[in-house]
């Protein structure tokens, strides 16, 4: 069900573990619905010059998470905003697509990071984007 | 490691079946020699399958497609045929999902159902089945043993109250037939849903127990077959092979249960006491011998499934019937399990082929691959930089 190349995300993740001092935070997801993600990220010259992550959850979800961190490292920040859900899951050859909405969480735990990082440097900016991981829907058993 | 989802077909049932798939094809309801000999085979079977679970009559067992056709045939079959004396159904938070969603169907087609909950082992008590029935209450289904967390239920005592309210039990024993001696007579059961696949027989098959007098809907309409309860023409090897299946669970059942004990507990103490942050789901003792389930705090089932199966070692989350829905196990919610913890489980079901090399191999990867996600895991306290 997951492509090969997801599949070596999944099983050699690439910068798992945190920063010390991170100058940004995200963390999106929701341990109730089976996913959760952290990127930590260290800034310099606005280039991510390091990025780390912990997630909880199913191989899409390790292997998105892997994924972005590749994607993201030493790109600037504003490259780093234009890096989408639909980029990580291109960039895996695929996602099953009952994956696609709630373990392909890794962009906006991105994004959710910078947010932090502009937070703490007290630059105001606009919401980057809606919160998908809100709209979860799960149908309830009976 | 994942005999829930589909056992091994053995190579004396496949043997029994083989003349029957090549060289005897014939319709058991043609009057000439081919359909008498086919006849005489199915006739054959449904007496090995009677005597696996002690039924009085072989006529008492009607072959269908599988358990999930059983077990629809059970409930929406005695649902519609006994409307006329009241419309309301019972059974348990943790059923398979077969159950649930035909239950649930029948809500919408004007029945009512209640749900009885389980206790943190699994356990139903007969004393809030015995709350729920009321004088319209044509049918309580309640599972022989969980097939996640092993839990078999006080059946004669349920069974008990369904006579006295005149109800029907059905009982699905898709995960206890085979693996615990089960008897209908004994445990007043009406109806019982039987599966060839989970006991080393092939797919694609299964029975309906309707013990006599049991008034019920055929699902499947047509030219007659099986006492006029499951019309097609009967699947002549499939059957063939469910027979020498289920001859054979009753003949080797007893020392089964006993050399899978002894895996079961081990492991029960091993990944208990050689695991960080491992909760056993369900009874330590009063569970089915060949299932082990337990759940791992800060870690999610899929990607231990996906880790182990990169060790060869095939086990399961929860049903594999609910794997496509991403949802966390019902069964484990039912007992009280939250949603977040429910998440990380580990099911492990055994049967007629797995070793002691088999269960050394689970025992000496799971910690590991359980420390490895850990490590991982946003929600450990220990991965804080």
């Amino acid at each position: 069900m997951y492509t090969d190349r997801c599949m070596d995300h999944f099983r050699n993740p690439r910068n798992v573990g945190t920063i010390k001092n991170p100058d940004g935070v995200g963390r999106v997801g929701n341990p109730v619905c089976g996913d959760m993600m952290e990127i930590q990220i260290k800034v310099k010259d606005e280039v991510i010059t390091d990025i780390k992550f912990r997630t909880f959850g199913c191989g899409a979800a390790i292997a998105t998470s892997s994924m972005i961190t590749e994607l993201a490292k030493g790109k600037t920040i504003e490259e780093a905003l234009k890096i989408t859900r639909g980029d990580v899951a291109d960039a895996l050859e695929g996602l099953p697509p009952i994956k696609m909405h709630c373990s392909n969480l890794a962009a906006d735990a991105l994004h959710s990071a910078i947010q932090d990082y502009y937070k703490k440097k007290g630059i105001k900016i606009e919401p980057l984007r809606k919160k998908e991981a809100d709209e979860h829907e799960h149908a309830a058993g009976i | 490691m994942d005999y829930a989802s589909a056992s091994p077909v053995d190579p004396r049932v496949s043997e029994a079946m083989l003349p029957f798939v090549s060289e005897r094809p014939g319709n058991p309801s043609s009057i000439h020699f081919a359909g008498a000999e086919a006849r005489e085979a199915v006739e054959f079977a449904r007496r090995q399958v009677a005597e696996l679970i002690n039924a009085e009559n072989p006529g008492e067992i009607v072959f269908t497609s599988g358990a999930t056709e059983s077990i629809n045939m059970a409930i929406k079959g005695v649902a519609f045929r006994n409307a006329d004396k009241g419309k309301r159904l019972i059974t348990t938070t943790i059923e398979h999902m077969s159950v649930l969603n035909t239950v649930k169907l029948l809500t919408t087609r004007g029945f009512d159902a209640t749900l009885v909950p389980v206790d943190g082992f699994g356990f139903v008590d007969p004393a809030r089945v015995d709350e729920a029935i009321t004088k319209d209450t044509t049918l309580i289904s309640v599972s022989y043993a969980n097939g996640e967390v092993g839990s078999v239920q006080p059946i004669k005592d349920i069974g008990k109250i369904a006579r006295e309210h005149g109800a029907y039990l059905h009982v699905d024993g898709v995960a206890a037939v085979g693996r615990t001696p089960v008897d209908v007579r004994v445990d007043s059961i009406d109806l019982m849903s039987i599966s060839s696949n989970d006991i080393c027989g092939p797919k694609g098959v299964g029975a309906l127990y309707v013990k006599k007098g049991v008034k019920i809907e055929p699902l499947i309409h047509g030219g007659g077959q099986e006492r006029g309860l499951r019309s097609g023409s009967e699947n002549v090897p499939g059957i063939v092979g469910f027979g020498k299946a289920a001859e054979m669970a009753g003949k080797e059942m007893s020392g089964e249960i006993a050399r899978l004990k002894k895996f079961r507990d081990r492991m029960i103490r091993e990944i208990g006491s050689g695991t960080k942050g491992a909760h056993l789901n369900g009874h330590p003792e009063k569970r089915l011998a060949n299932n082990v389930n337990f759940r791992f705090d800060y870690i999610e089932g899929e990607a231990l499934i996906l880790r182990l199966n990169d060790m060869g070692i095939a086990a399961a989350t929860s049903s594999a019937c609910t794997s496509k829905t991403l949802e966390p196990s019902h069964v484990l919610r039912g007992m009280g399990v939250p949603p977040e913890e429910a998440q990380g489980t580990l099911l492990l079901t055994m049967g007629r082929w797995t070793s002691d090399e088999d269960v050394n191999y689970v025992l000496e990867n799971v910690p590991g691959i359980v420390d490895l996600l850990r490590k991982m895991s946003p929600l450990n306290p220990e991965t804080e930089a």
